[in-house]
């Protein structure tokens, strides 16, 4: 079941082609991280999902339906140039920004007294949004996000400008709302909270999608097949098909080398290997971080 | 359209509440009435006593000069230098000198004094020596005061417009007067309130915060509902204005009208003290041509004309043309401030703007004079310059077709205006970082989006 569908999404602007046939698929209830160089397309998909603008070819379906006026109200989006009027007041500004999603007054009141009790900020009420830190600012504006209990909560960098405390706030909550039944999308370049969070990713670059698919299943694809060893000792006379890389010294005094099993070899064979000519002291698999595919992921496309 | 609703509510109520609109909302009608109440008061309370000391020399104007409330009369008879001497060290505020040939040389009238003498003094003393002279030379020729005035006429034409709906009597001043004070209210009116509109798009652009509104509804429907939104700002202040002065100026009236009490000719010469230190441009010749040169009836006079101008027709118009230039401006406005990322970078795209608006008011000064001329035809039908030229011209009486079609052009002029605004607003709202010109404006406008 998909909260959000994308077919093959062309998007033109005038000099350049944001979007190149793009189809994503989103499913419900799960974090996914939409990822991605700078100038990539991340954002132009993130407006076209918001209605904000069209696609010049291809279609969206949300929920199974055609993406219509309706499903305004059912799509929360916090974006990455994050800004309030700076001359209204925090409560007025909240209902505000609520009616527009289509709740009543009352039904936002009732919803603003529970997030303002749950953020601890029933004092901020009256104050000016100028009056706030950027940090409080942002607190404000992740509550008229999600204060309309969207089923698609779309969110850009969300942690940028908070400190440790609030962003582990605002991670806390977004597990909350999963667990709630509400999908997240979440367009980031920081990869440890991709790492921490997600649960499916896709990656664009220079408008077309590259990767795409649950976190566990593209790092699976992007195994190198390659172990670390942390020894003392010299790792001399190995049989030549383990590829022995990266051998440098560590604080402690131990030596760590990366080494490629070659296909058809198994980890157990490797550790046989090197009993006898080293002493190990730690060993597992070098699984590749959010990060390392990033990278890998956006060399590997040519230069056009 | 709910979206468009709560938008112009917003944008209503965040303005109306600021503290600079109450301010200026109370302070404007009470500064108006203030300070011309404040110049009657001093009028009325400067009765200062004068003295002044009169030789006369020739002897004919012994039985001339009048006492009156401020002037007192002291005849002497020393020779002219021992006076001088007595005047220095006296507290006489003046010294007339009238020489005994004054019949033939009527130049060698000397007033003394210890400063500057004023100008109401001289002109008193001027006159009262002229008219004693001019007596006596008619006499001498045979024709006494009273014939002389017997002979002079005061004309005072009554305008009467003639139409099909018979015989109206009414008044070109007060047609000018209104007239005038409705063209320059759309004037300030649609600068004031269009730049309003500006700066509140540049404002939620700098914010960012227009990202996420129209996540929630269409550029459209932000854009109209803002417009709208300060077009209610306007017309409650413009109301609240008129109410306020109206009760200020009626409590003013009443507490005066004790001050002045019954005296007409001391009122008289208070209204003509009054409206000379007046600052009033179109007003004080319209208010002379109103009711002649007597100051004292011109406030009766005035309102008997302005009473037979249709009034509800003339407010409806003014509504029609008030709302009608200032949507079709703003728009334009509106669309200034999405296509620049400052407030700085808006001057370079005003000009085209506030271009007409500047004609149409100059257009409507000459209209003032020449209502049915065809300068006047052409620009009170034309959109851009309608609102103030048109609105000038009504309490002189407009063809009704004319008028009827002037107002369908404005309503497809703001419609066309509004309907190209939007095509900028879509796009430029969300563009930042580039350097807008006319030609980018261009490919903004045909962008299917």
């Amino acid at each position: 079941m998909n909260i959000l569908e994308t077919h093959h999404i062309i998007k033109d602007y005038a000099d350049h082609r944001a979007l190149d046939d793009v189809s994503v698929n989103i499913p419900k209830g799960s974090i996914f991280g939409l990822l991605g160089p700078n100038g990539a397309g991340k954002t132009s998909l993130i407006r076209i999902i918001n209605q904000i603008t069209g696609p010049d070819k291809g279609t969206i379906l949300f929920d199974g339906v055609p993406l219509n006026e309706n499903h305004i109200r059912r799509i929360g989006y916090l974006p990455e140039e994050r800004g309030l009027y700076k001359k209204m007041k925090v409560g007025e500004q909240l209902l505000y920004l609520a009616q527009l999603k289509g709740l009543s007054k009352r039904d936002a009141m009732d919803k603003l007294k529970v997030w303002f009790t749950k953020f601890d900020i029933k004092t901020w009420w009256d104050k000016n949004v100028a009056d706030l830190s950027k940090g409080m600012q942002q607190k404000v504006q992740f509550v008229s996000t999600v204060l309309h209990q969207p089923d698609l909560i779309i969110l850009d960098e969300p942690f940028s400008g908070f400190d440790p405390i609030n962003a582990n706030l605002i991670r806390d909550e977004i597990l909350e709302l999963r667990k709630k039944g509400s999908t997240i999308i979440f367009s980031t370049h920081r990869m440890e909270t991709v790492e921490e969070l997600c649960d499916h990713i896709a990656l664009i670059h220079k408008s077309k999608k590259v990767l795409d698919g649950p976190k566990s299943q593209i790092k699976e694809q992007f195994k190198t097949n390659t172990f670390f060893v942390e020894y003392r000792g010299a790792l001399n006379g190995l049989e030549n098909h383990f590829q022995v890389s990266n051998t440098r010294q560590l604080e402690s005094g131990l030596t760590k080398s990366d080494i490629k099993l070659p296909v058809g070899h198994t980890a157990n064979q490797l550790l046989q290997e090197l009993l006898p000519h080293i002493e190990i002291y730690s060993f597992g698999e070098n699984v590749p971080t959010m990060s390392d595919i990033f990278m890998k992921a956006v060399n590997e496309v040519p230069e056009s | 359209m709910k979206n468009i609703l709560l938008i112009l509510r917003r944008e209503y109520l965040v303005r109306v509440k600021k503290k600079s609109f109450i301010i200026m909302t109370f302070l404007a009608p009470l500064l108006l009435v203030g300070f011309y109440a404040a110049v009657i008061w001093i009028a009325i309370g400067s009765t200062e006593m004068k003295t002044v000391q009169v030789l006369d020399k020739s002897g004919l104007f012994a039985t001339q000069f009048k006492d009156t409330d401020e002037l007192k009369f002291k005849f002497i008879t020393n020779s002219l230098d021992s006076a001088k001497a007595q005047f220095k060290s006296g507290e006489d505020n003046a010294l007339v000198y009238i020489p005994e040939n004054v019949l033939e040389d009527s130049e060698g009238v000397l007033i003394y004094a210890p400063k500057n003498v004023s100008l109401d003094l001289k002109s008193n003393i001027e006159k009262t020596i002229e008219r004693q002279i001019e007596d006596i030379k008619l006499t001498e020729a045979g024709i006494t005061r009273k014939v002389l005035e017997d002979s002079r006429v005061d004309v005072k034409s009554q305008t009467i417009s003639l139409s099909d709906g018979g015989e109206k009597s009414s008044s070109s001043g007060a047609a000018t007067a209104i007239g005038g004070i409705c063209g320059f209210l759309i004037y300030i009116s649609v600068f004031v309130y269009g730049t309003m509109v500006m700066r509140g798009v540049t404002e939620e652009k700098t914010s960012r915060i227009v990202e996420v509104i129209i996540s929630s509804v269409k550029p459209y429907q932000l854009m109209l509902g803002k417009i709208i939104g300060v077009a209610m700002v306007g017309l409650t202040q413009f109301v609240l204005w008129i109410l306020l002065t109206v009760i200020l100026a009626s409590g003013a009236g009443y507490i005066f009208k004790d001050q002045l009490g019954n005296d007409p000719q001391k009122m008289q010469a208070q209204m003509e003290q009054v409206q000379k230190g007046m600052p009033g441009g179109a007003m004080n010749p319209a208010v002379n041509a109103a009711s002649g040169n007597d100051p004292a009836n011109a406030v009766a006079d005035i309102l008997a004309a302005v009473g037979s101008l249709n009034l509800p027709y003339i407010i409806g118009c003014f509504l029609f043309y008030y709302l009608g230039g200032y949507l079709l401006y703003s728009a334009l406005f509106g669309a200034v401030g999405a296509a620049v990322d400052n407030e700085a970078d808006t001057q370079q795209f005003m000009l085209p703007i506030t271009l007409p608006i500047v004609f149409s008011f100059v257009f409507a000064q000459m209209a003032l004079r020449d209502p049915d001329g065809s300068l006047a035809f052409w620009t009170s039908i034309i959109p851009f310059t309608s609102p103030i030229v048109m609105m000038v011209r009504i309490p002189f009486g407009v063809p009704a077709w004319e008028l009827a079609l002037s107002m369908v052009l404005l309503v497809l002029g703001f419609i066309g205006t509004t309907w190209l605004a939007a095509r900028i607003y879509r796009i430029g709202i969300l563009m930042y970082g580039k350097k807008v010109n006319y030609k980018e404006l261009a490919k903004w406008i045909f962008y299917k989006g």
